[in-house]
């Protein structure tokens, strides 16, 4: 399977660079590379809302829209913007190779 | 030397204790010893996308392979605890080794309830815990196939639901008088069970399982004084915290490794986390959770407490099911005697039960219901009390009852 760059960079500032397998989640990326500041306790299931990213201006328009069931479950996340997502919901792709993702401060509101 | 940490059980409780470990500074030696061939992985999806081949086997696992060496963690896989040497903090293993530890972790879960029927070792009868358990049942798990499952609880529904997707012939046998009567109101239960006879899938309730039959492999189920024929059987009724460890070396067990809201057990070197404890919750109620949730807040609370730094664990419970295109969420430990708010039409399949006592809510089901789960979970929490009349009135939305 391809895979493809992805950077989270951290409230802090701090960047991970880290490669993602075609069709995995970006949550999965962050959580499996230990980049701090996703929790997603759900694993995935879109149950939890913790793994919440913001999305760098020039990415944001290479992404299919908030389903439904995102956008319910962001309104309850902390600090929720208009270049939020849920990781979880995002799947890697050629298109997304070199993505940029900003991490909130928390997932727990 | 720095202090070293041993953990016993390779899950989701134990892989959340080594990142929770590091995280708050701790920086000695770990070792993480499982008796599966795998390192730690969500079990949630092995009975859904899994069971269904949607989700392959990489993604389940929590960490990447190569997370362990870097973080400074040793895993000894396909190997297994046989005692605690508490007045020397040793742990013996399967293998003949002795580990010395510090600070020992217990993240051990709990194992399947089996049947005890006559017919109950014959081939063909699976149980559902493990990858090798799904993997064992994939090759019979195939379309016109008739699978009886035995219990109707989430693994049984879930895969029963996996089933009828899959176009096998599914009967569902369950002893009570409804579906998921541990886990949800009946209000559920009885929308649950409309649902999984619209896919097709029988329902057979206070039907308890006797007996199987069968010549080299199960072949027939008696249940309810009835004989039904069936090619694959799949038994999902209930876990048995695996608790002999801690007590055959003395530690406390009351179906459940009894641990202090820090996770620790009666040994101050001793901490347990996850579904092999028993726990005083939030409620003020000894209780054993079986769930994510706990896994990874238990073990959070145990870490956080073997760095020195004691946290009350006291998080709300939550829990869920995927059934066809159904999202169940719950938070919160529902009692017989709450008051039900019923929250949207069930029969547009986005609905939320409230249960609310003294006022308060005290739990929320919902089905494709996000904001009542999110907001009824954040409710529990701060113990809110709000007017059954507006909490079921749709007309206001969720965030404006803040």
């Amino acid at each position: 399977m391809p895979k493809y760059k992805v950077t989270y960079i951290e409230d802090g500032g701090k960047a991970h660079t880290v490669e993602v397998a075609e069709g995995w989640s970006l949550m999965e990326g962050a959580v499996k590379h230990l980049v701090p500041g996703i929790d997603a306790d759900c694993g995935g299931a879109c149950s939890c809302a913790t793994c919440q990213v913001y999305v760098a201006p020039e990415w944001q328009a290479k992404l299919p829209p908030r389903s439904e069931m995102e956008e319910t479950m962001l309104d309850f996340a902390p600090d929720v913007r208009p270049n939020s997502r849920l990781s979880c919901q995002l799947r890697m792709s050629a298109e997304l190779d070199g993505i940029v993702l900003m991490l909130p401060k928390t997932q727990h509101a | 030397m720095p202090e070293s940490v041993v953990i016993i059980g390779a899950g989701q409780a134990g892989a959340q204790a080594v990142q929770s470990l590091r995280a708050e500074g701790f920086d000695g030696p770990i070792t993480m010893v499982g008796d599966e061939a795998y390192p730690p992985y969500q079990r949630p999806p092995l009975s859904k996308a899994y069971l269904l081949g949607t989700f392959e086997r990489p993604r389940l696992f929590l960490k990447a392979d190569s997370y362990y060496a870097e973080t400074g963690c040793e895993l000894l896989l396909g190997t297994s605890a046989k005692a605690i040497h508490r007045a020397e903090r040793t742990v013996e293993l399967s293998d003949g080794r002795k580990l010395a530890y510090d600070k020992l972790l217990l993240t051990t879960g709990a194992r399947v309830r089996k049947l005890k029927c006559p017919g109950a070792d014959l081939p063909g009868i699976h149980y559902l815990k493990t990858i090798a358990d799904v993997d064992g049942l994939q090759e019979a798990f195939q379309p016109g196939k008739r699978i009886a499952i035995v219990g109707g609880g989430y693994i049984g529904l879930e895969v029963a639901a996996v089933g009828a997707k899959r176009g096998l012939d599914v009967t569902v046998f369950e002893a009570m008088d409804r579906l998921m009567a541990r886990a949800v109101s009946p209000q559920l239960s009885s929308f649950y069970a409309a649902e999984h006879e619209k896919a097709g899938v029988k329902l057979k309730l206070r039907t308890g399982v006797e007996a199987f039959e069968g010549n080299g492999k199960v072949e027939r189920i008696i249940a309810g004084g009835q004989r039904y024929d069936t090619d694959i059987v799949l038994v999902g009724i209930g876990v048995v915290p695996c608790d002999e460890l801690a007590t055959h070396a003395g530690l406390a067990s009351e179906d459940g490794i009894v641990v202090d809201q820090n996770a620790r057990t009666g040994d101050p070197h001793i901490w347990a986390a996850g579904d092999c404890t028993r726990h005083v919750g939030r409620e003020g109620h000894s209780l054993r959770l079986e769930c994510v949730q706990n896994a990874i807040d238990q073990a959070k609370h145990a870490a956080l407490a073997m760095v020195g730094k004691h946290k009350t664990y006291s998080e709300v419970p939550w829990f869920w099911s995927d059934q066809y295109d159904l999202k169940l969420q719950i938070a919160g430990l529902a009692r017989p005697s709450d008051r039900l708010v019923l929250r949207g039409d069930p029969a547009s399949r986005k609905f939320a039960v409230f249960h609310l006592r003294d006022g308060a809510v005290a739990a929320v089901e919902a089905v494709n219901a996000a904001p009542e789960y999110l907001m009824g979970k954040k409710w529990v929490g701060e113990g809110k009390k709000i007017a059954p009349q507006m909490l079921a009135d749709t007309s206001v939305p969720m965030k404006q009852m803040a």
